[in-house]
């Protein structure tokens, strides 16, 4: 204490304290102190009005290990073993890793070719990846709505294409199934991972390509170890971007997958409005935060940390 | 490269660019069709005085729309003036000055990008909903005096989510920036405040512009947390689209649509000529 007092006497110090001051209250009032609130919350109950309780027990996380204390499994009378939430927190992280996968899969080819192409053209390019992300994220999902649906825009286009060739078409049911969120969540994210792919891309020197093919690489070879590793920042920052929103977002599967698709993300959210659990909410996000991060320390160790993310 | 492969990775990323706009142009078809329940275009709607723009006349008689639209703008405007503010400080401190605290700042600006928007939402929710609870028995608030989620709420979360971003963005300008021109303000006699009113701010002016539309645009797209922060009479446009989409679905949510992607992509024009004239 008397260090930082004495801190304070040099100018600069207290100017810089003055300046990160604001954004520091910020910080601490509405992102540091919801998380502590919801850490303790986690560990509470709740009363009949949906209130939080507190208290200290853990069976918020054991109801989510799958530990059922008070409604029978099928016959098995109470307590018993029902893997309901496991299994919506392992759909969530498989739907997670499908659409990053995805995502790097769609994308790559378009960040490449822009990068590659001539510079006058590059920001033209890049402006047209940027504008559907302006149109609103909600109306976005929307849009596939119309596009997937069984009378939608896609069966019309492929029952046209067969009744040209005098085919027999049963349109398809696409929405409210599980492909139906995967597509929607690509979609959404993929303009998060194009940019710092991009970015990487674009700084690496053309001449570096030569060079592979004069030393003797095919295209392949020097694609393998030249073009992709030199690309990996940017594809890393981009995992980043789009592996954690994917993670918590409610809305892709709410509205295309029905009730048929449920993520961690729903599970919250109807803790907060329908099922009125708050603390059983509030352990659910604990639980969500620590997978992510997990994933998030995990991949960055493995693959060095995305400094593009402050480009992107 | 041959071109044979450039051909292909050309073709692929045309294919790309057209998942990315058929959506858009689906909307903007349907919020002219003549079917109220919007499932199979039939045809262009030819109705009232509007002819073709009928549903857009529908959506401009409709309060609800109009009063979350001056939401979505209200929230929008004052959250990313404060986030520019505060971010554009941040950055200064963090990128001029040493000071007790400045690693455990640095790191709590890192948290919004990697904590899922969803966790944060419901913990702003948590707190305010017990930090009001106390607060309205304490002072025996009644009725209407009662505190409660609204606008307020919304937008202190919004500058929250935004600050980090700006701080980002400023930083990466201030990067690159010569002292010996602030130095040389000094020495031709500029006092602290003149010499950042008149050298400093107009040069970092382009990075604190574009993360201030960062700013603009991530409270405009923000669904999460404007969700969980929300109360009666501070509905956003996400937040109407959302409620309808769980029931009837017109061509009004196109024409929204439509009017929305219009709006954006003029204010973009707008603040890209701006910043070419900086």
């Amino acid at each position: 204490m008397t260090a930082f007092l004495r801190s304070l006497r040099d100018k600069d110090n207290l100017r810089g304290l003055g300046l990160i001051s604001p954004s520091l209250l910020w910080m601490i009032g509405l992102l540091i102190i919801p998380l502590i609130v919801v850490m303790i919350s986690s560990v509470g109950g709740r009363d009949p009005d949906g209130n939080v309780i507190f208290g200290f027990s853990f069976h918020n996380y054991l109801r989510l290990a799958g530990y059922n204390y008070d409604t029978p499994c099928g016959d098995v009378p109470p307590p018993c073993f029902d893997d309901l939430y496991l299994t919506i927190l392992w759909r969530s992280l498989v739907l997670a890793f499908q659409t990053t996968a995805l995502v790097i899969a769609v994308g790559y080819p378009l960040a490449y070719f822009v990068a590659r192409a001539p510079a006058g053209h590059r920001n033209l390019l890049l402006f047209l990846i940027l504008v559907p992300l302006w149109t609103n994220f909600v109306i976005r999902v929307y849009a596939w709505i119309m596009i997937l649906r069984t009378q939608g825009v896609l069966n019309g286009l492929i029952g046209s294409a067969l009744g040209v060739l005098n085919l027999p078409f049963k349109p398809l049911e696409m929405l409210y199934t599980p492909g139906a969120v995967l597509v929607g969540m690509v979609y959404e994210f993929l303009p998060f991972m194009i940019l710092p792919m991009y970015t990487s891309l674009e700084k690496i020197d053309s001449s570096l390509f030569e060079a592979a093919a004069d030393l003797g690489a095919n295209p392949l070879r020097t694609f393998l170890r030249v073009t992709l590793p030199l690309s990996m920042p940017g594809v890393v920052a981009g995992t980043i971007l789009v592996f954690i929103p994917v993670m918590g977002t409610f809305i892709v599967s709410d509205i295309l997958g029905g009730r048929q698709v449920i993520l961690v993300g729903n599970l919250i959210q109807r803790q907060f409005l329908d099922a009125r659990d708050p603390a059983f909410g509030s352990a659910a996000s604990i639980l969500l935060m620590v997978m992510t991060l997990i994933v998030t320390i995990f991949y960055t160790r493995t693959f060095g940390f995305g400094e593009e993310i402050a480009s992107a | 490269m041959s071109n044979r492969r450039s051909l292909w990775i050309t073709l692929a990323s045309l294919l790309v660019y057209v998942f990315l706009y058929a959506p858009i142009v689906v909307l903007v078809v349907f919020a002219f069709n003549s079917s109220k329940t919007n499932v199979i275009f039939e045809g262009v709607v030819n109705k009232g005085p509007c002819g073709p723009f009928y549903w857009f006349c529908v959506l401009f008689k409709n309060g609800e729309v109009l009063s979350a639209a001056r939401n979505t703008m209200t929230i929008a405007i004052v959250s990313t003036v404060a986030s520019t503010i505060i971010g554009t400080m941040a950055a200064l401190a963090l990128q001029r000055y040493a000071f007790p605290a400045k690693t455990f700042s640095e790191v709590s600006l890192y948290i919004p990008i990697v904590i899922p928007e969803i966790v944060m939402g419901i913990g702003i929710l948590v707190l305010f909903s017990a930090l009001f609870r106390w607060l309205n028995s304490a002072f025996g608030l009644q009725g209407d005096d009662r505190l409660a989620l609204g606008l307020g709420t919304v937008i202190v979360s919004h500058i929250a989510f935004s600050i980090p971003f700006v701080a980002l963005v400023v930083r990466a300008r201030l990067h690159g920036f010569d002292k010996a021109i602030e130095e040389a303000a000094m020495d031709l006699g500029a006092d602290e405040w003149v010499t950042f009113w008149r050298v400093t701010l107009p040069i970092i002016a382009p990075g604190v512009l574009s993360g201030g539309l960062l700013a603009f645009t991530l409270s405009l797209d923000d669904f999460v947390i404007t969700f969980f922060t929300n109360g009666p009479g501070s509905t956003t446009l996400p937040i109407y689209v959302y409620g309808l989409l769980r029931r009837i679905i017109t061509p009004e949510v196109n024409a929204l649509s439509t009017v929305w992607i219009f709006t954006v992509l003029a204010a973009l024009a707008i603040s890209q000529r701006v910043q070419r004239e900086a």
